[in-house]
């Protein structure tokens, strides 16, 4: 196969049970140039580059390349015609080694025998030309998001791909990490690589396309060089309604200190340390925030205050009493609340409905529940209203909480918990992977809280949520708190470097 | 006791042990390579029947053993198909398929049994090799160089079978295709193939393991020959952490505690036999209970994969 000089998907419609996914969509990228393909959850991005690279199969539509029409109905199938993808789900298998995990696309000439060697000498040959740095002697459960991102890019370049699909790839990594990304990019662009990049981040956005295609609801609804637009323009397309981030107004004053962790020390599944020593106040009326790379000990910290994780160090204490290793339904009790980050399955349990997802902390109590029968009309109601206050979009209170799209559930947890107006709330990645009019509602009602005295704990992966919403912000690296800095004195760039393990000397 | 009768015994009790462990060996390292491409085949004590009843029919009617170990395994391989076909392309319950094709097993062997053969029936069974001076040797004759060929066959399964999962691109997917499947598919892996093949596979090596049974241990069949097999040999699985050479320790371990149980009854002692009978199959689930390596289970066993699928 030629080269790929221009790639187009021509009246893409995919249906899905219940769904169309993709109704006549389009979409065109040329070689040396980046596509960003923008849209908010469920407006059908990540179906439609499925398609393209062949495990979905369209219910109509063409896609031509170089002109002439091409027929991918498997993965197999992409590769070799080089389209190469970076999923935003890793596909790589994490109990083989970064050299093996290449070598499940090679077909070896010999079926009794694989040469590794040549494929780890062509993969450091690879990583040195693109300067990714990667042993490929490596388990794939051993390395960083960041670096499994690398093999990835490595798997693409291995099989000579040059159209790239990248689906939120900055999504989990640091700073630095995306600039050394986006670097990479313009320098394959060069070399005539053409990108197809699906990103939230709207200035990133800015930053490295040089078009934009914007779906709605499976639809394209706006297509435009770089040059003509800006970030208010596509955050409005994408939402298809005016979307105003809050701005936020700083305190200066906050109440007692409510949750206090005093050396803590507490180990992860494996047995190894998680935590170390971690100290840490929050105040009330105060946004703390735990910035980090993700895998550094901010789920077992979440996870040690809400009770779900073991410490076998140390104390932490919950509005004076020490709730150290205290069991779960007792701290819920104390008034604590939780938004886990694995929103579906720790956040809700799928199989239930909307109604009982909502009720999961109450259905105990009166007037949910009375002597032990639950009091259906009430929780009717109630869960009636708080998916109307709360804005979660969904048929209706009986729809299976499944098939929700991220953000809704996202809604559902977080009216759950602040309808309980708990004293203390533990935030872990509230936003993660939703879009953007969610963005700006789940921050609202953040801040909310916060104006009525809780205090709120949020731990997130984004700079710019760490420091518009939290009054402090707390840096995480290696289970250790690395400092703890007022937001006023807080830029990207510093934390950045906290992030990455890099303390500057004392100012 | 003399120092000369325990030796003996530890010497009569190792070379029962390699002999016995032989049917548990192929049908563990089957059930590896189905549950290493994430399929929980349950249906291998069915199998083991029909494969040791197909074995031994064909060896007593047409007195030959070669071909009723040839058809055995063709069985298996049926068997391995209708699996393959119920739990990768229906996307059955994989707990519950595989006790179907358990029960499927044990009642076609049972009936099949009833109207061709009916009664005691038995063979000469598999001989012995005589390998030249190896057998010849004092101790090491009798306990390595006196088996039948069976034996031989299940003891190079355990490096092939290492060979093959891990040092051929076929082996590679299969690993893959038990632990990621949807990284495997993206790689151009067919996951339902693969799946097919190792279920296919694994079905006909208990197949040769209950044919060992009837044609090369027992030599004759009933109802009860398989007596639980097929099932020590899916918790040999687990024991050995889905590695062949962890398996063979598996496998060696149970036949020699085994072999001790079965001395010990005939023994003379007035400890009560029934006692003794389960120690084998309490120090399995003991070795169980106690080693549970967390990484080590295929990550996507009994999960059927469905491309399409949104979640």
């Amino acid at each position: 196969m030629d080269k790929i000089k221009s790639l187009e998907m021509v009246n893409i419609t995919k249906k899905f049970p219940g769904v169309i996914a993709n109704k006549d969509v389009h979409l065109k990228v040329e070689s040396g140039e980046v596509l960003a393909l923008l849209g908010e959850n469920g407006a059908g991005k990540t179906t439609l580059m499925n398609i393209l690279y062949g495990l979905y199969h369209p219910n109509s539509g063409r896609i031509l390349i170089n002109d002439q029409e091409v027929k991918i109905d498997s993965p197999k199938k992409a590769l070799d015609l080089g389209i190469g993808m970076v999923h935003q789900h890793f596909m790589l298998v994490p109990s083989l080694t970064v050299t093996e995990n290449v070598a499940l696309g090679i077909k070896f000439k010999s079926k009794f025998s694989m040469d590794l060697d040549n494929v780890a000498q062509k993969i450091k040959l690879l990583s040195k030309k693109h300067d990714l740095n990667i042993d490929s002697s490596l388990l794939i459960s051993d390395l960083s998001v960041g670096e499994r991102q690398k093999v990835e890019i490595i798997k693409a370049l291995y099989f000579n791909a040059n159209i790239l699909v990248l689906d939120e790839p900055t999504a989990a990594l640091t700073p630095q990490e995306t600039d050394d990304l986006i670097k990479w990019l313009r320098s394959v662009i060069k070399e005539g690589m053409g990108v197809i990049f699906i990103s939230h981040k709207l200035n990133e956005v800015m930053n490295v396309s040089d078009r934009v295609e914007v779906l709605r609801n499976g639809k394209n609804v706006f297509s435009t060089p770089i040059s003509k637009t800006n970030i208010n323009q596509l955050a409005r397309k994408m939402a298809g309604h005016d979307v105003e981030l809050p701005t936020v107004e700083r305190k200066n004053k906050f109440g007692n200190t409510i949750i206090e962790l005093e050396n803590v020390w507490a180990k992860n599944e494996r047995g190894l340390d998680a935590l170390r020593g971690v100290n840490l106040t929050i105040r009330k009326g105060e946004i703390l925030g735990i910035a980090g790379v993700s895998g550094n000990g901010q789920k077992e910290l979440a996870e040690s205050i809400t009770g779900l994780q073991k410490i076998y160090k140390g104390d932490i204490r919950f509005k004076g009493e020490s709730i150290a290793n205290k069991s779960v339904q007792s701290i819920i009790d104390k008034g604590m609340g939780y938004i886990p980050e694995d929103r579906l399955h720790m956040g809700t349990i799928p199989g239930f409905k909307v109604k009982e997802n909502l009720i999961l902390k109450d259905y105990l109590r009166s007037p949910f529940s009375k002597i032990f029968l639950l009091d259906r009309t009430y929780i009717k109601d109630y869960c009636k209203s708080t998916v109307d206050e709360y804005d979660v979009r969904c048929p209706n209170i009986n729809t299976p909480t499944h098939a929700l799209s991220g953000g809704n559930i996202q809604k559902l947890i977080l009216s759950r918990e602040l309808k309980r107006e708990p004293d203390a709330l533990v935030a872990s990645y509230p936003i993660r992977g939703v879009d953007i009019a969610a963005v700006q509602y789940i921050h609202e009602k953040l801040l909310e809280a916060r104006d009525n005295d809780m205090g709120i704990l949020l731990i997130t992966e984004e700079l710019d949520e760490l420091i518009n919403l939290s009054d402090r912000i707390a840096v995480i690296y290696e289970d250790q708190i690395l400092d703890v800095i007022d937001t006023a004195e807080a830029d990207k760039s510093k934390l950045g470097l906290l992030m990455a393990g890099i303390k500057e000397g004392s100012r | 006791m003399a120092i000369n009768e325990i030796l003996n015994l530890i010497l009569r009790i190792l070379t029962v042990a390699i002999a016995v462990s032989a049917p548990y060996l192929f049908a563990a390292i089957g059930e590896m390579f189905s549950q290493k491409s994430g399929v929980l085949n349950l249906g291998v004590e069915g199998i083991m029947m029909l494969g040791a009843f197909v074995a031994f029919y064909f060896a007593w009617a047409y007195e030959s053993i070669l071909l009723g170990i040839i058809l055995a395994v063709f069985v298996g391989a049926l068997m391995g198909l209708l699996m393959s076909f119920v739990s990768v392309t229906l996307k059955a319950k994989q707990g519950i398929s595989g006790i179907g094709l358990y029960m499927f097993g044990w009642g076609v062997a049972g009936t099949l049994f009833r109207l061709f053969i009916g009664g005691v029936e038995d063979i000469a069974g598999l001989p012995n090799l005589h390998l030249g001076f190896l057998s010849e040797l004092p101790i090491l004759g009798k306990l390595l160089f006196s088996h039948n060929i069976l034996v031989y066959l299940a003891f190079l399964l355990v490096p092939i079978s290492w060979y093959v999962l891990y040092k051929t691109s076929w082996g590679l997917k299969v690993r893959a295709v038990g632990s990621t499947p949807r990284a495997a598919d993206t790689m151009g892996t067919n996951v339902n193939k693969i799946r097919y093949q190792c279920v296919i596979l694994g079905s006909m090596l208990a197949a040769l393991g209950g044919a060992y049974l009837s044609v090369a241990q027992a030599n004759m069949f009933a109802n009860d020959l398989v007596a639980g097999r097929g099932f020590i040999a899916v918790a040999l699985v687990y024991f050995g952490r889905w590695k062949p050479f962890g398996i063979l320790k598996g496998a060696m371990l149970f036949s020699i505690a085994n072999g001790f149980q079965r001395w010990y009854q005939i023994s003379g002692s007035t400890f009560p036999y029934e006692v003794t009978v389960i120690f084998p199959y309490l120090l399995i689930i003991i070795v169980l209970a106690l080693s549970h390596e967390k990484f080590a289970e295929p990550t996507a066993l009994t999960v059927p994969y469905d491309r399409e699928f949104k979640g």
